[in-house]
C-alpha cells in the first residue's frame, strides 16, 4: 500500500509542480526517487512533526499541495494541535499520510500501534479521513485527495498487502465500495482490514450465511446512505476495523444507525478494546491475540445472528 | 502596489497604544501589557518595512507578517486599522458577541495572515511560507513575532533548527522580550538566557536591540538578512506595558484591563508623551 501510494504520488507530482512531499525523516529505500528527481518538491522536515505540520500549512497557504508523511502516530497524534489549528482551521491544502495503520508495526510495540488515529482525526472539523482497503484503493485515494481542495488524512497499511479488488473500481471520496452482496448481514470494513473482512464473508458463506461487504474507505464524510441501505436491506450489520471500537468506523456507523428513526438492525462493532496491547508480534499474530482473526470474528457474528434469530422467534411467538 | 501610512512612526505607535488601551478597557480584556510591549516594533514594521497593499490583503507578492503571540492581537488589529485594512471604528467590536475581532488573531480579518493563540504555532507556519517563497523564486519576506514565554515551546526550536539548514534568509524572527510571562518573570519560570546566543548557535544572524528605540528597530529591520544565506533574529528588549508607567514591568497587567481611573490615567499619559 505504501508503494502504491508513493508511486502514484510520484507520477502525479511529475505533472503537478504544486505537489510537495514532506517527510518526517522516514521512508528509507522508498522515497529516494522522489528526493532525487523532484528535489524542489521534496522536503525532509527532520524528526520534528510539529514543525513539519506547521510548515506544510505555511506552504499550502502559499499555493502548494503538501503531503506530510510519517509512520504510526507520529504525523497525527504527535502534532495534533498543529493539524487542528494550522491545517484544519485554515483549510490548508495539506494531506497527512500515516504508514502503518493498526498493528502493521505490531512487533515494534505500543508506541507504534496506530489504534486511535481514525477516531481522533475524525473529530477534527473540515478534514476528510480515508483508510483505503488495498493497494488499488490506495492509488485511487492518492489521486482523490490531490483533487480535493483542503485537509485530508490518509491512513495506509505498509508494504505487501495483497490486492483485494479483482478488477477496476469506482473510487469516490465518501462513497463505499460494495465487494459482494448478500442479505443476511452487512460487513462494513475500513482500511487494510478489508482482506480479513472478505475472508470472514467467505467463511460465513460456507455456513450458508450470505454477507454484503462494503469497503468504507472514507470515514469522513461517511457514506450514510450505504449504511442505511444495509440496515434496510440486510439482516444485521457489523463493522470491522483494526482500530479501537471507540471513535472509529464502529462509532461512525453506530451514530448513523442510532439517529435513524426508521431502521432497527442488530449491530456489532468488531475492533479493539480501548486498551494498550500487552502483546507484540506480526500483524496476523496481533489480530489473533485481539480476536480479530477470521475464526474469532465468524464466531462473534454467528452469536450475533443467533441472538437475533432467537429474539425474532420470541417476538413472533409473543404475537408481536 | 505598496501603500504605507503617511504618518510618522512615533504617531503610529502612539495610536496603536491608544487603541489597545481603549479596546482592552471597553472589553475588560487581558493582555494589554503584551500588546504595549510590541507596539513600537509593530509600528516600524508597518510604517517602514513591510511591503503590502491594504486594498489587496492577499496580494501574492506581499511581505507576510505572522503574529505568533496571538494574544497581542489588539495591537495588530489597531495597526491594521490605521493602515487602512478596515475602518478604525471596527475596533470597537473587539471581544464583543458576533465580532470577528476575537481575543486571539483571526485569519478571516483582512491583513491577519494566520489565526494564532496556542503558542509555538507561528514560526513553523512562517518557515513553511519562507520555504515556499524560496522554492518559487519569490522575493517577498516573512516576519514572525514571538513572545518570550513562547520560546518555552519546543515547536519554536524545531523551525529554529530547520530554517538555517535551508538557508531561509527571507525569514526574520522578532522576539518581544519583555521578561514577563504568564506566572512570573521569565528568568524565574524558564530562564531563556543567553537568548541571543541560543539563536546564534542555531545558525541565525542575530541582533539585540532596544525594542522601543524606533530608529534602532528600523535599522535592524531594514538590514535583514544580517548574514546572506541565514535567517535573521532580532531580540527586542522590551518592557511589558510600555508607555503606561503604572503598567510597566508588572505581571498584573498581563491580565487586568485598565478601567475607571486607571483608564483615564493611561490615556492622559499616552497623550502627554505623544
Amino acid at each position: 500500500m505504501r508503494t502504491a501510494f508513493l508511486k502514484e504520488l510520484f507520477e502525479i507530482a511529475k505533472q503537478n509542480p504544486r505537489i510537495v512531499f514532506m517527510t518526517g525523516d522516514l521512508g528509507f529505500s522508498v522515497v529516494e526517487p522522489f528526493m532525487q528527481e523532484l528535489p524542489l518538491q521534496f522536503v525532509n522536515a527532520g524528526v520534528a512533526e510539529q514543525n513539519m505540520t506547521g510548515m506544510a500549512a505555511g506552504m499550502a497557504m502559499s499555493g502548494k499541495i503538501v503531503f506530510t508523511y510519517s509512520i504510526a502516530n507520529f504525523p497525527t497524534l504527535r502534532c495534533l494541535e498543529h493539524i487542528r489549528n494550522d491545517v484544519c482551521y485554515h483549510k490548508a491544502n495539506v494531506k497527512i499520510v500515516a504508514i502503518g495503520g493498526g498493528f502493521a508495526y505490531g512487533a515494534m510495540g505500543v508506541t507504534h500501534h496506530a489504534t486511535e488515529d481514525l477516531g481522533i482525526m475524525r473529530t477534527l472539523p473540515g478534514i476528510v479521513v480515508i483508510a483505503p482497503g488495498d493497494p488499488l484503493e490506495a492509488r485511487h485515494a492518492t489521486r482523490a485527495v490531490v483533487n480535493h481542495p483542503g485537509p485530508c488524512y490518509l491512513r495506509l497499511g505498509k508494504a505487501g498487502e495483497p490486492a483485494v479488488h479483482q478488477g477496476e473500481i469506482e473510487f469516490e471520496i465518501g462513497k463505499a465500495i460494495r465487494l459482494r452482496d448478500g442479505g443476511d448481514i452487512t460487513l462494513i470494513s475500513t482500511g487494510s482490514f478489508l482482506q480479513t473482512t472478505n475472508k470472514v464473508a467467505e467463511a460465513l458463506a460456507s455456513r450458508h450465511i450470505q454477507a454484503r461487504v462494503l469497503s468504507m474507505h472514507t470515514l469522513k464524510p461517511l457514506d450514510n446512505a450505504a449504511v442505511l441501505s444495509a440496515a434496510r436491506e440486510t439482516g444485521a450489520i457489523a463493522t470491522l476495523e483494526e482500530h479501537s471500537v471507540i471513535g472509529g468506523l464502529g462509532s461512525a456507523v453506530a451514530e448513523v444507525l442510532a439517529e435513524s428513526p426508521e431502521v432497527r438492525v442488530p449491530f456489532r462493532r468488531i475492533g479493539l478494546l480501548s486498551a494498550f496491547s500487552p502483546h507484540i508480534g506480526t500483524q496476523e499474530y496481533m489480530q489473533t491475540q485481539h480476536g480479530l482473526d477470521t475464526e474469532s470474528i465468524v464466531q462473534s457474528l454467528l452469536e450475533l445472528l443467533q441472538t437475533t434469530r432467537h429474539r425474532a422467534a420470541a417476538n413472533a411467538s409473543a404475537g408481536r | 502596489m505598496e501603500q504605507r501610512p503617511t504618518i510618522a512612526v512615533a504617531e503610529l505607535a502612539y495610536r496603536i497604544r491608544k487603541h489597545c488601551v481603549v479596546m482592552t478597557s471597553r472589553a475588560n480584556a487581558s493582555h494589554i501589557g503584551s500588546s504595549l510591549s510590541m507596539a513600537d516594533m509593530l509600528a516600524v514594521l508597518y510604517a517602514k518595512v513591510l511591503r503590502y497593499d491594504a486594498q489587496q490583503p492577499r496580494w501574492e507578492d506581499r511581505d507576510r507578517f505572522i503574529l505568533s503571540k496571538g494574544h497581542g492581537c489588539a495591537a495588530l488589529y489597531a495597526v491594521l486599522a490605521e493602515c487602512g485594512y478596515f475602518p478604525v471604528s471596527e475596533l470597537d467590536t473587539f471581544y464583543q458577541n458576533g465580532s470577528p475581532f476575537a481575543g486571539h488573531t483571526m485569519h478571516n480579518i483582512p491583513g491577519v495572515e494566520i489565526s494564532a493563540g496556542s503558542l509555538g504555532h507561528g514560526l513553523p507556519v512562517a518557515t513553511g511560507m519562507a520555504l515556499a517563497a524560496k522554492r518559487d523564486g519569490k522575493s517577498h519576506r516573512i516576519f514572525c513575532l514571538l513572545s518570550d514565554g513562547e520560546c518555552d515551546e519546543g515547536s519554536v526550536w524545531e523551525p529554529a533548527l530547520f530554517a538555517p539548514q535551508h538557508k531561509l534568509d527571507n525569514l526574520a524572527v522578532m522576539v518581544d522580550y519583555n521578561k514577563i510571562q504568564s506566572l512570573g518573570r521569565v528568568e524565574e519560570v524558564i530562564n531563556l538566557e543567553p537568548l541571543a546566543e541560543k539563536w546564534r548557535a542555531f545558525g541565525w544572524g542575530t541582533r539585540e536591540i532596544d525594542g522601543h528605540d524606533l530608529a534602532a528597530i528600523e535599522k535592524a529591520l531594514t538590514e535583514v538578512p544580517f548574514q546572506a544565506g541565514r535567517p535573521s533574529c532580532i531580540v527586542g528588549h522590551t518592557v511589558k506595558g510600555k508607555g503606561v508607567s503604572y503598567m510597566e514591568d508588572k505581571l498584573l497587567w498581563h491580565y487586568r484591563a485598565p478601567r475607571g481611573p486607571d483608564f483615564d490615567t493611561a490615556m492622559a499619559e499616552l497623550e502627554r508623551n505623544r
